[in-house]
């Protein structure tokens, strides 16, 4: 957090520098099943973030003193490529990336009905191909449609949103600008359906006043992401129920979204630039 | 923390203790164990503690030399966290580079002592973007029974505050203790079949579905949280674990004096 910076970053009107209202998320974009090699996968979009989540498993467990006679384990592995920062981000895992991989883990793990699998490792690979702040939560919202993708039983998808403070108001879903030069963020994860929550960090500073509107406000946008997150697996299911699985993915008619999918095949997203 | 296999049958006695609203040593929900706080216990480093909850203890060190601030803040000092585990801590410690447990560790007490701004950075700074001091906050576990998060963050503040700039090894003039602004204080607490339970010994932790840690400042304001393990916590329990944590921590603030 840039903590007590001067920056403007919400005008007289309540509007930030990327047009958006306080509570306004990002646009968001997930496409399911966007890899052929992997179990399961997804694309998912948020504002700038660009993120590509896959599965595998459950397959056997190596190394094998890792196997737990009683449950899958889930194994998370977040990584940022190198080109996805501005500057050029040192190929491989940094502390950073090991903590998050660590907290996605135990986060999908309570929704994964992990007990039907034992001795098997159940592989989530998380990789962020454009960073714009929020790719943790881009990434387990990712991870989250993978794993269904997957046709893994699950308790339920989970959808994850941070919110922050800047210019002393909280925000929801900061942009990278805003996490820069905010005063805090507070990345979320939960279980729209029961209220549960799986993933919470904070750093910066907020009152308990603040955090009790922040927690309002991520819990609201956990809602609008998981339906996101439900409509791109239908549209997965409706492709495989059609006639071709190689079919470019059509969007049914009543989508409400701006732009058609990308053809998924040529993994086109991977070369785009923003 | 490292995991092990916990037994049905200890496993069973806890839950059934909690279900009747008691703790297997006895404390209530929101009871921490004896806070022993020792400064100054190494010579050789800056600033150094030495911290017991209950049966926990860790020791920690700050070590400062003078070198180059990094180019987005160049006006400031460096602040470096590290946490080991250490085999002799446990019969579940092994030796070798940070695993996920003590970088998630280091990361946390980092978080609590970077966002309160505790240390005021900005006068550790010699010559703007050429000179500032680099401060290594070493922390090493000594014997583990649990709640590693608050027993660090605790002896990382108490070393800090212990610290004394060494300006004239490095021929910068007099000798300065280590400017700070205030005090942040970690609390702990895990949830155990839906009861909460502050500052869990190692049996707790080990049962524990959830666990959040929520560092707050002089004032009582939220400056970093983390919610761990493989469980779930409602938006409730997680307000109930913050208001504690601003009770406990005003608390415990004055052992740090």
């Amino acid at each position: 957090m840039g903590g007590n910076s001067d920056m403007k970053l919400i005008d007289e009107n309540g509007i930030r520098t990327d047009g958006r209202k306080v509570d306004e998320l990002r646009p968001i974009k997930i496409e399911a099943g966007v890899l052929k090699n992997a179990d399961g996968s997804a694309y998912v979009e948020v504002g700038k973030n660009k993120v590509l989540a896959a599965v595998y498993g459950p397959r056997e467990c190596h190394p094998r003193h890792m196997q737990n006679p009683a449950k899958a384990i889930i194994q998370c592995r977040y990584n940022m490529i190198s080109f996805s920062v501005s500057d050029r981000k040192r190929p491989g895992p940094d502390r950073r990336s090991v903590e998050i991989s660590k907290l996605i883990s135990e986060a999908l793990d309570y929704v994964v009905f992990t007990e039907n699998y034992p001795r098997t490792s159940i592989d989530v690979y998380i990789e962020v191909l454009q960073a714009n702040a929020g790719t943790r939560c881009a990434g387990l919202t990712a991870a989250a449609v993978a794993l269904a993708d997957a046709g893994i039983p699950m308790r339920d998808i989970v959808p994850s949103v941070a919110v922050g403070k800047v210019n002393d108001t909280v925000v929801l879903d900061l942009n990278k600008e805003e996490d820069n030069y905010g005063q805090a963020d507070l990345p979320i994860a939960m279980i729209p359906r029961t209220g549960e929550v799986l993933l919470m960090q904070m750093d910066g500073h907020l009152t308990k006043a603040e955090f009790d509107l922040a927690m309002e406000m991520g819990v609201k946008a956990c809602k609008e992401i998981y339906e996101v997150q439900k409509d791109a697996l239908r549209r997965r299911y409706a492709i495989v129920n059609g006639e071709s699985e190689e079919e470019p993915m059509e969007e049914p008619k009543d989508e409400p979204m701006e732009e058609p999918m990308e053809e998924p095949k040529d993994e086109p997203e991977m070369t785009e630039e923003d | 923390m490292a995991r092990s296999v916990v037994s049905e049958i200890k496993r069973d006695h806890i839950h059934k203790l909690i279900a009747d609203g008691h703790r297997v040593d006895g404390r209530a929900w929101d009871e921490f164990r004896n806070i022993s706080i020792q400064t100054n216990v190494v010579e050789t480093a800056e600033g150094s503690s030495r911290v017991k909850i209950g049966n926990t203890e860790v020791i920690v060190g700050v070590k400062m030399t003078v070198g180059e601030p990094f180019s987005d803040t160049p006006n400031r000092g460096v602040l470096t966290t590290n946490a080991e585990l250490i085999p002799m801590a446990s019969p579940n410690f092994e030796s070798g580079p940070p695993d996920e447990n003590s970088i998630e560790l280091a990361r946390v007490v980092d978080r609590g002592i970077r966002e309160s701004q505790m240390i005021d950075l900005e006068k550790l700074c010699v010559e703007p973007g050429k000179k500032v001091w680099i401060n290594f906050v070493d922390i090493y576990v000594l014997d583990f029974d649990g709640n590693l998060f608050d027993a660090c963050s605790l002896g990382a503040v108490a070393a800090i505050k212990s610290a004394i700039v060494p300006a004239s090894a490095h021929g910068l003039g007099e000798d300065y203790p280590m400017p700070i602004t205030c005090t942040p204080i970690s609390v702990t607490a895990v949830q155990i079949e839906n009861s909460i339970l502050v500052d869990p010994s190692l049996d707790e932790e080990m049962v524990a579905a959830a666990r959040l840690t929520v560092t707050t400042d002089d004032n009582g304001d939220l400056r970093a949280m983390q919610k761990g393990l493989r469980g779930a916590l409602t938006v409730e329990q997680i307000k109930t674990i913050i208001d504690t944590s601003r009770r406990l921590g005003s608390e415990i603030r004055k052992l740090v004096g």
